[in-house]
């Protein structure tokens, strides 16, 4: 095997409940530590025991930020691990692991359990695993035994004292091994800096950037990756986190939340969404703000509840009956996540609408090293305002069509909304003059936000022949791809902000000879939307549905066939 | 200038029907709000759909009218976000019993700070005259041609069970008495449900004013309201009906106090905002 020197993928392999996460925990706060790029993405079953999961860590000298399909060391914990693997082993990946246990021939042994024994329990075996690994990636001893420590802080000094000792029996077995295993993977001391952490974080530090402070859901996964970072934020910035009996109890509670003066956010899944369309027309009638996240996950019905998918796009555009605005931002990247998520809470108060966040399980998910966010010096700023005697709440004669949103028991004025047409006091009306002139105030909405919508980005070379436009988590696999394809002529055309799609797509479609849509899903969601508002047809249409993310081989060989 | 300052200086047209029960409980409302000396600027209604639920459309206050069987989550967090604002949640049977009986049963565990009251005239009106959660046994309509056969649903046994503090039954017929439940209801520090027989003389022949008259009882003066297992038993009575409060406890705490947010900082969160310097250390945790 000739040395490792740009990264290294590993991949972990076992049952729910066996210690996968403990080992990658450590390894990837190790390897960071060690100023490696680190990304790391998984792959689980919908049970809590049992099963075969695994967990992908690439560690790198580059910033590495999507799924690949290559394995140079697998550890594998169980037999099955092997068969579920069995597409991605090839002849160059060093398996490694305890071949008792494993029982596949052609693996180096190394007998964690053993091992694990000799220091005072088995249930030190996955710290030896890590102690071989890092050896292998001749991370320093001392500074990873210290993280060790760190790492069983909440333990009895005891324990930390066994976890030490299995770690530096693991690093010795590991260290023998150095010359079957070569890797030589040199460290960016600008890693130092960063910060690590998953999108599910990076949308919940950008609802707290966007002055979120009531959080409502039902558990469905993977929307519950935002629900506990943000119960584990509620204490240190005053958020009310609330789990409610239904979906439709969660977005009308939201809503409600919004008129009382709260910034909330929903977080959800696609089949807990679909219950909310009834509340997201409530949002548009009313024109009070929604924030939802929408974490998207295979469908129709249950589909696979903890896989992965870009399936949700045409139930969140169409969500709610009759006519108003609706945004949907999509973030790529963690930066984004936390960006878009932030300016979700801004656009949903100033115009006073729905947004929706679209994230999927493998963007919640995995996480990766990242320089830190920019954070603004001022609180957000709110569209809210102090009410006289004389407030209605929809005054009609705004060009935007908003009307100034008044907070009850802020002000001398009183704040009613009504799901039933209304005037501009909020009362209850069928005249058809008011009727038409409520529903242009609602459409007026729906032009004066073209002013705000985030412009796609295009990277790679303007002067490209080949137009890759994607959405959401596809960002990262095809960047990744595209780099290692290698064509000038490839560019990629990003979209944070889904819709109303933006302006100008048509002119960067007509620039290219070849357009290609890459989407996570069966049918092209995404792909029809850009065809059905640009009036342009996309070309070709890269499409996955088997619940995974593409890895970055795959799009090198599906785009490299259409360009 | 009207002499309530809930009521409107202009009439409104109404969209009930002349002899509807749903006037005189406006009357109550109107009645108890001003007796308990409320400011027009500090109540929040809350209402969902159906003709019960129109009652803010003509309580000159603030409200919000939002969806059909919704008004409990959307008042609990109201209530949650801006604990100083007083807040009732109105509507019908159906509304409040059927469409959005799960949220009753989650207000009731929560416990907010809320009065929600209920018109009960059995039967489902502004869609014509099908059963309610509450119809009697074998109530021929146009959709059950051949009489209900559920059971009907009895919601103050409900509440009891559920440890519901403040729990109630009133008459519309009786404005004065309903005034006063109602004003004990908006009082007690959690959720108190006052359920209100109404007839409905557009699409019940069955439970008429009569027929109410007929098959109700006052509670006696007597009768002590703090004792769980009686006031369950009093509650499953029927034909004649129990009115009056049935069960009072202050045991229970509301949600709005028992959440972290307010253990500290009294003020409602639309005079907050957030702490930059603790997020961008939050941020750099994460390195």
């Amino acid at each position: 095997m000739n040395p490792l020197n740009k990264e290294l993928s590993i991949v972990l392999s076992g049952e729910a409940g066996q210690g996968i996460q403990s080992i990658e925990s450590m390894l990837t706060a190790f390897a960071k530590n060690a100023a490696y790029h680190v990304f790391a993405t998984k792959e689980y079953m919908s049970r809590v025991r049992g099963g075969c999961n695994s967990t992908e860590i690439r560690i790198s000298r580059e910033r590495v930020t999507a799924r690949v399909g290559r394995i140079d060391i697998l550890i594998p914990l169980t037999p099955e691990s092997i068969p579920h693997l069995r597409e991605r082993i090839s002849a160059e990946t060093a398996v490694i692991g305890e071949k008792a246990v494993v029982g596949y021939d052609r693996m180096i042994d190394l007998p964690f359990a053993a091992i694990a024994l000799e220091v005072g329990g088995v249930v030190y075996s996955n710290t030896v695993a890590v102690g071989a690994i890092c050896a292998l990636l001749k991370i320093d001893r001392a500074g990873c035994e210290a993280g060790v420590r760190e790492f069983f802080g909440g333990k009895s000094a005891e324990i930390q004292d066994f976890n030490v000792e299995a770690f530096r029996r693991g690093y010795e077995r590991g260290s023998a091994l150095v010359p079957e295993v070569a890797i030589d993977i040199q460290t960016d001391p600008a890693v130092g800096d960063e910060i690590m952490l998953t999108g599910a974080e990076a949308v919940s530090l950008g609802a707290v950037a966007g002055g979120c402070d009531y959080v409502c859901a039902y558990p469905m996964s993977p929307g519950t990756t935002v629900l506990t970072a943000m119960a584990e934020y509620s204490k240190r910035f005053d958020i009310i986190v609330e789990q409610v009996e239904d979906e439709i109890g969660v977005a009308n509670m939201a809503i409600g939340a919004w008129y009382a003066g709260a910034r909330a956010l929903v977080t959800t899944s696609g089949g807990g969404f679909a219950l909310m369309s009834e509340a997201v027309s409530l949002s548009g009638a009313i024109e009070t703000p929604l924030v939802v996240h929408i974490a998207q996950r295979p469908g129709p019905a249950t589909g696979l509840p903890t896989r992965t998918e870009q399936g949700d796009l045409n139930l969140a555009i169409h969500a709610g009956h009759g006519d108003f605005l609706k945004v949907v931002l999509a973030p790529g990247d963690l930066e984004e996540g936390f960006s878009l998520t932030r300016a979700a809470f801004d656009i949903a108060d100033r115009y006073q609408s729905p947004v929706f966040i679209l994230t999927d399980q493998f963007y919640v998910d995995s996480y990766y090293t990242t320089p830190p966010f920019d954070v603004p010096d001022a609180p957000p700023e709110r569209h809210t305002v102090r009410t006289s005697a004389d407030y209605r709440r929809y005054a009609l004669g705004s060009a935007d069509g908003l009307s100034p949103r008044g907070l009850p028991g802020m002000g001398e004025g009183i704040v009613c909304v009504d799901s039933d047409e209304h005037d501009e006091g909020g009362y209850i009306t069928e005249d058809t003059a008011m009727r038409k002139a409520m529903v242009a105030k609602r459409l007026a909405k729906i032009a004066a936000v073209r002013k705000d919508i985030l412009p796609p980005r295009l990277y790679g070379d303007p002067r490209y022949r080949v137009l890759i436009l994607g959405w959401g988590s596809v960002k990262r696999p095809v960047m990744e791809a595209m780099a290692a394809i290698g064509l000038p002529y490839i560019a990629y055309l990003h979209f944070p902000w889904v819709y109303p799609l933006p302006d100008g797509v048509a002119e960067y479609m007509a620039a290219a000879s070849t357009c290609i849509a890459v989407e996570g899903n069966a049918g092209g969601q995404f792909a029809d939307l850009v065809e059905f508002e640009t009036g342009k047809r996309i070309d070709h249409r890269i499409l996955k549905n088997d619940g995974f993310q593409f890895t970055v081989e795959e799009l090198v060989e599906r785009i490299s066939a259409l360009a | 200038m009207a002499e309530n300052c809930f009521d409107f200086d202009e009439k409104r047209d109404m969209a009930w029907c002349p002899g509807c029960g749903d006037f005189s409980i406006r009357l109550s409302l109107l009645a108890a709000l001003k007796e308990l000396g409320i400011e027009r600027d500090r109540l929040v209604m809350v209402s969902g759909i159906g003709q019960a639920a129109k009652m803010p459309q003509y309580i000159n206050a603030s409200y919000f009218n939002g969806l059909h069987g919704r008004a409990l989550p959307v008042a609990t967090a109201i209530k949650a976000v801006a604990p100083d604002l007083t807040v009732v949640a109105e509507g019908g049977d159906g509304d409040m019993y059927g469409e959005g009986g799960n949220h009753f049963l989650h207000a009731a565990r929560r416990n907010p700070h809320i009065a929600l009251f209920v018109h009960d005239n059995m039967v489902y009106g502004l869609t014509k005259g099908q059963a309610a959660p509450t119809s009697r046994v074998g109530m021929l309509t146009p959709v059950q041609v051949s009489g209900v056969i559920a059971d009907p649903l009895n919601p103050v046994a409900l509440a009891i069970a559920m440890n519901v503090g403040f729990v109630a039954r009133a008459f519309s017929g009786d404005i004065e008495g309903t005034t006063r439940i109602m004003k004990r209801a908006i009082l007690h520090k959690g959720f108190a449900l006052v359920d209100i027989f109404q007839p409905c003389v557009s699409f019940n022949k069955l439970n008429t004013l009569q027929w109410f008259k007929a098959n109700t009882y006052a509670l006696e003066p007597d009768y002590k309201a703090n004792d769980r297992a009686a006031a369950f038993a009093r509650a499953l009575e029927e034909t004649p009906f129990p009115l009056g409060v049935l069960y009072e406890s202050d045991e229970r705490r509301p949600f709005e106090e028992l959440l972290p947010v307010y253990r500290e900082d009294r003020r409602p969160l639309r005079e907050r905002s957030r702490d930059m310097k603790a997020l961008r250390a939050a941020i750099q945790e994460k390195k």
